[in-house]
């Protein structure tokens, strides 16, 4: 089954050869780093924390998105999403992977990393990330496995896979609640000390990620003429309007209770992110951009008639994966560190290492997807043109 | 058995690469038996017996730091020396490249003591 | 069942067993290791700041004061570090109105405003940076001391990222050529590790009764750090925190401060 994805046509070796360029590249700026420290990265003292964990909380969002497939074929028996469930679950399989990569090429010491598994420390909610991102893996790379391969041969699949897919739901909600948890539990960071910080990761995930996966959806479709079928792709679509709804109420719930309690040192934090005020970045630009093009998807979404033409809401969904990723991606790590604890202003940009690195992994995750993709889609064999 | 080539291909470079430290050292024109030591010493005896210490020195320093380091006590109850590996082993094993590195090297280990901790009496701070 | 069937199988248990054991161990060790109690019965360690007798003293000094010299000189601090982003310090001066944020800085007495007041780190009797670290790198003693361990330290930084003083460094290159002058008796870090003031816990290795002065206290010409048992209540510690009015930094936090400053 795994000998499918080692062979295919030129279009998809070349492919193939492109990713392994770009983790090549990684891979050897990687390694400088590992010699020098992390003083190739942009990072400081101020602002310990940047690109990479901020990558990785943006991912474990895509990671728990699967659930928003996976919840309405299993528990409601939402047909449409049948042939759907084996790519959110492939999505969430390699977001996992690279989320396990950021973490671990943030670390200071990197050849020490399993003393979290040898000296486990319950009261440290990165020990609990690493258990729940290591479940989550575990999971869905059972579920698919057993799903698929009952596929292929025609039979039900066997009734012990039940419960385990069950369990995957709250699973899936586990993994950003924990990664929310991660920040929101540090009287430190005030920016960040909101009880509705999981919530607005689960709203930004189930955002872009369905958002992501119906990109993908039509992209596997164009390269390779696997149809999921419009109503799933509309069903998506209906998934991601409401999401990004609820994420922009959230965002208006902080807004409020930020700016009207008015307490300098939470509101600080919020006039340097959308004003810059204090500091020299351009790092606002970026946070109204974000705000513009997510009420744009937003437009796009909401009027059905808009929704339901493809192009449109392919367009929408790239606004609505830029705009997330924006704020998580970029914004929402570092503006917890800016004010420091002492109220200076220290700015934090990625370093071009920090950057090469990043996509290295970002391709490890989609070589990983289109290995997945390419066994899943040979098997299937829906339409015998192959990538 | 198909693929019989293949497979007989396939362990031929499974050993060809599983081997590599052997025939890489040989290529290398390394010893093939143990350097000799500096033990830099003529004591009786180490805090340890000498069969102890070549196998399971490293085990040894282990608990040595998380005794001094995380429980806080300072001397050995066996040997009732300093748990320390810069003022008890190299106060007799003072030739650190004869004894320790030659070994080590031999070995291809490479122990990170020497990133934080220093030679005794200003030997300096360079590896 | 086929060639490809049993291998599948087989590889899938291996993969299933490698990561099943990879997290349900830690998880049962975890449950398993027991809740260390934090109150001992013998000495807890603090200090008081006089911030007027610093800035008496050390006033009018640029640069690092005698303390900060002292202590970074026996600690092998890599004080050569001129880039402030990637700086290492154990303690150094901060403003006034940065060290206590939160007061109206328009209304400030004339002789606090501006002025430098030492900062270290504050061995909260109930600490955030403990709480966080994910290998027991850091953790509380039973003397009060938050300590390090340089030998567990995986540079994760989540450390620095819950301390609500910045009173963490971490070493983002190999701190060795910063160094001034390497003291022999203690040693350097590596890099990708996080460092910070330990009270000078290493000097109780040739004290004879197990106390000590850590040098920063020892080294003040003008005695404006005061330092001792805080379960003592005869120390002088106690007396002087019984008799005089002392400030915490960001006490609204719970982290119970055992540096105490007079203002």
């Amino acid at each position: 089954m795994i000998e499918k994805a080692l062979g295919g046509t030129r279009r998809y070796w070349i492919w193939i050869v492109v990713l392994l360029a770009v983790i090549g590249a990684g891979t050897l700026v990687y390694l400088r780093q590992f010699q020098e420290g992390l003083t190739v990265t942009g990072l400081s003292r101020d602002v310990p924390w940047g690109f990479y964990i901020a990558q990785f909380t943006f991912l474990v969002g895509v990671a728990a998105s699967a659930v928003m497939v996976v919840l309405p074929y299993y528990l409601h028996d939402y047909k449409a999403f049948g042939k759907l469930t084996v790519l959110g679950e492939f999505l969430a399989i390699a977001a996992v992977c690279m989320c396990m990569l950021f973490i671990f090429v943030d670390m200071g010491y990197p050849t020490r990393v399993l003393n979290i598994a040898l000296h486990p420390t319950l009261n440290s909610l990165m020990f609990w990330d690493m258990v729940v991102m290591m479940g989550y893996l575990v999971l869905n790379v059972v579920i698919s496995r057993v799903t698929f391969s009952a596929e292929q041969r025609k039979v039900a699949p066997p009734r012990w896979i039940k419960p385990l897919i069950i369990l995957s739901i709250p699973w899936a909600v586990s993994i950003h609640t924990v990664t929310a948890f991660l920040y929101s539990g540090l009287a430190a960071r005030p920016f960040w000390m909101t009880a509705i910080l999981a919530p607005r990761f689960l709203a930004t995930a189930f955002a872009a990620g369905p958002a992501l996966l119906i990109l993908i959806c039509l992209l596997v479709r164009r390269f390779t003429g696997y149809d999921v079928g419009r109503e799933a792709l509309k069903k998506l679509g209906v998934i991601v309007a409401y999401a990004m709804s609820i994420n922009l109420f959230f965002i208006l719930l902080e807004l409020f209770t930020v700016g009207y309690s008015d307490i300098p040192e939470h509101l600080e934090h919020l006039k340097y992110m959308y004003f810059g005020v204090g500091g020299q970045s351009t790092l606002w630009i970026w946070m109204w951009a974000s705000g513009i093009i997510g009420l744009f998807s937003l437009v796009l979404l909401l009027v059905p008639k808009l929704r339901t033409n493809e192009t449109l809401l392919a367009l929408a969904c790239v606004a609505v994966v830029v705009s997330i990723w924006i704020e998580k991606g970029m914004s929402m790590v570092v503006v917890g560190f800016v004010p420091n604890p002492f109220h200076e202003f220290t700015e934090y940009a990625p370093s071009a290492s920090e950057l090469t690195i990043s996509l290295g992994i970002y391709a490890v995750g989609i070589l990983i997807l289109t290995g997945l993709l390419k066994v899943a889609l040979d098997v299937r064999k829906h339409k015998p043109k192959v990538v | 058995m198909y693929d019989k080539g293949k497979i007989l291909a396939g362990i031929a470079l499974f050993l060809v690469l599983v081997l590599f430290p052997v025939w890489y050292g040989a290529a290398q024109g390394g010893p093939g038996r143990p350097p000799d030591l500096v033990v830099g010493t003529d004591a009786e005896s180490c805090v340890r017996d000498t069969e102890t210490m070549r196998i399971s020195h490293m085990d040894l320093l282990d608990e040595w730091r998380n005794r001094v380091v995380r429980d806080g006590v300072r001397r050995d109850e066996v040997s009732g020396r300093e748990m320390s590996l810069t003022r008890t082993c190299l106060d007799c094993h003072a030739d650190r490249e004869g004894f320790c590195t030659k070994c080590h090297d031999y070995a291809g280990v490479d122990p990170d003591c020497w990133d934080c901790h220093n030679l005794p009496e200003g030997a300096g701070h360079e590896r | 069942m086929s060639g490809e069937t049993s291998r599948r199988v087989f590889l899938q248990t291996t993969g299933a067993a490698v990561l099943g054991i990879g997290c349900g161990i830690p998880l049962v060790r975890a449950l398993a290791s027991e809740i260390e109690d934090e109150q001992g019965t013998g000495p807890r360690w603090a200090m008081v700041v006089d911030t007027r007798k610093c800035a008496e003293t050390c006033g009018k000094i640029d640069g690092s004061p005698p303390c900060a010299a002292a202590c970074h000189r026996i600690h092998n601090v890599p004080t050569k570090i001129e880039d402030p982003k990637e700086e290492v310090k154990w303690i150094w001066t901060e403003p006034y109105e940065h060290t206590f944020p939160g007061r109206d800085p328009k209304y400030l007495s004339d002789d606090l405003r501006g002025q430098d007041v030492l900062v270290l780190c504050n061995h909260c009797e109930n600490p955030p940076c403990v709480r966080v670290c994910p290998t027991q790198a850091t953790w509380k003693r039973d003397d009060g001391i938050v300590m390090m361990d340089m030998h567990r330290c995986i540079g994760c930084r989540y450390c620095i990222v819950g301390c609500p003083y910045g009173s963490r460094s971490f070493n983002w290159k190999d701190p060795r050529p910063h160094i001034e002058e390497v003291d022999d008796d203690f040693p350097t870090r590596s890099k990708g590790v996080v460092e910070k003031c330990n009270f000078c816990s290493e000097k109780a290795r040739d004290s004879a009764d197990g106390t000590w002065t850590p040098e920063c206290v020892a080294v003040c010409p003008e005695k404006a750090l005061i330092w001792g048992d805080i379960s003592d209540p005869e120390s002088e510690l106690r007396k002087t925190l019984a008799e005089r009015f002392t400030v915490l930094r960001k006490p609204e936090l719970g982290t119970r401060p055992r540096v105490f400053y007079l203002v």
